[in-house]
């Protein structure tokens, strides 16, 4: 198929090109988004459109806020942050000092509703949390903790059932159509440009969170990451997966035990 | 229940590998009745989507565990597909088909207000199968499935439609005859025996 060509070599001239690399994600999503940027920036094929990000960065940016899929909300899969709050955050409390990282955080919704959980279970201000992702404009986004009200009924709502302890409301103010949140949950936040595609561990952690992002990696790229996730997590670390992600056909499978298996909350045997 | 045959001659065509259904508003009944029958031998995957609250945990792949002769379950990122399995579509999430012949999972934009969305799995598995593909749309109340259904046609594969006479919620049916003349246009009951013979359907 003529498509699936202009797809590799699209894929492989960004990694030439911008060094982002797309070679190892799972085509089918991949595919579906490069023709979404394809007609967004009105080019008849998707050679036209690698002519186009070859020679214009500024289109090659736009291109990426496609292949980078920024829908995240906070509190999403509230069972999760319930079982962490539960399960892990007591195990969580017998260190004097903690690291987190966030992977593939995207615009920062679940970073800001960890640290919500952890300054309500008193670990916040111990604890450091790295939030990488490979989209500049998604981190910038994150930086500035500042979310769209519509979705605010979905998130105080999400909050509650994840096992809230105050008024959702207490944590941010509202302007206009938008929120800003409370400054004080990032001072300890550090958000930082990573490719679980081509670049290494940078700190040992107790806790990775990685929810939705493996899915749209081939087995090998899933197993890169895990690999990452797995060295940097200290002894006895915890590891949190999106609902429908899991461990079974990684070659991680047998080293880490399931916490809670519903929540896909693992643990580092 | 009728005793006669679907008449495949002259329907020549490469082995198909896989079998996918889509269905929405009344789509659990029709799933049903098309699967509690097929043997254990049945050679082919089948992929069922219906469309589900996005929350919902699903008991679909339960449900069919419990009534089917072959085995049920939801689809899992990165599982390759194997014959004689019912695989159901996760809530939530699209669900598509890789050419490796693997499921992947995504959180996309839904389409036609669903995701998971037929058309996306479908069109996914247009490019997985080829014309190794048959795939069938039933009731459902609204448009999704009839732009994948014309993919798989296009992509050489095995189109079914439900007849919208026949259908609970006739609307995604009429969609899909909208845009396509399928190779089946069939009641619930006839496709039932289609699907029966399609795992051995001649070279």
């Amino acid at each position: 198929m003529p498509d699936e060509i202009e797809l590799r070599l699209l894929i492989e001239a960004i990694y030439l090109r911008y060094s982002y690399d797309f070679r190892d994600y799972s085509k089918a999503s991949l595919k579906r988004r490069v023709r979404q940027a394809q007609t967004q920036l009105d080019c008849p094929t998707i050679s036209a459109l690698q002519e186009r990000i070859l020679h214009e960065p500024q289109a090659f940016m736009k291109l990426l806020q496609y292949l980078t899929i920024p829908v995240s909300e906070m509190f999403r899969d509230p069972e999760y942050f319930l079982a962490l709050r539960e399960q892990v955050v007591p195990l969580l409390q017998t260190y004097p000092s903690l690291k987190i990282w966030v992977a593939g955080c995207s615009t920062g919704e679940e970073v800001y509703s960890l640290a919500i959980l952890l300054h309500e279970e008193g670990l916040l201000e111990r604890t450091m949390i790295y939030a990488t992702d490979i989209n500049p404009h998604s981190l910038e986004k994150a930086e500035q903790g500042i979310f769209a009200l519509d979705n605010l009924r979905t998130y105080t709502q999400n909050y509650q059932l994840s096992g809230g302890k105050r008024a959702f409301s207490d944590y941010y103010s509202a302007a206009y159509d938008r929120v800003l949140f409370d400054k004080s949950l990032r001072a300890n936040v550090t958000f930082a440009d990573h490719s679980l595609a081509t670049d290494s561990v940078f700190a040992e952690t107790h806790l990775v969170s990685c929810r939705n992002v493996l899915i749209y990696f081939n087995r090998d790229l899933q197993d890169r990451a895990l690999g990452l996730f797995h060295e940097s997590l200290c002894h006895r670390g915890f590891l949190g997966l999106g609902s429908k992600e899991s461990l079974d056909f990684s070659a991680y499978a047998r080293q880490f035990e399931a916490v809670s298996r519903a929540e896909r909350i693992f643990r580092k045997r | 229940m009728s005793s006669q045959r679907i008449d495949l001659r002259g329907l020549a065509r490469v082995p198909l590998q896989a079998l996918l259904i889509g269905a929405s508003a009344g789509g659990v009944e029709a799933l049903l009745s098309l699967l509690e029958d097929l043997p254990l031998d049945y050679r082919l995957p089948v992929v069922c989507l219906l469309h589900q609250p996005d929350r919902s945990d699903s008991l679909l792949a339960d449900l069919l565990q419990r009534r089917l002769k072959l085995p049920a379950k939801e689809a899992e990122d990165k599982e390759y597909l194997s014959g004689g399995v019912v695989y159901v579509a996760p809530a939530g999430y699209h669900l598509s088909i890789e050419t490796d012949r693997s499921f992947s999972l995504s959180r996309e934009e839904p389409r036609h207000f669903s995701r998971p969305s037929i058309d996306i799995l479908f069109e996914s598995a247009a490019d997985a199968y080829g014309e190794q593909l048959a795939a069938a749309l039933l009731t459902g109340a609204n448009e999704d499935g009839a732009a994948g259904l014309l993919a798989i046609k296009q992509a050489g594969g095995l189109t079914l439609v439900q007849d919208p006479a026949d259908a609970q919620v006739p609307t995604m049916p009429n969609a899909a005859l909208a845009l396509l003349k399928p190779d089946f246009l069939l009641p619930i009951n006839a496709m039932r025996l289609l699907l029966a013979e399609l795992d051995t359907l001649p070279c």
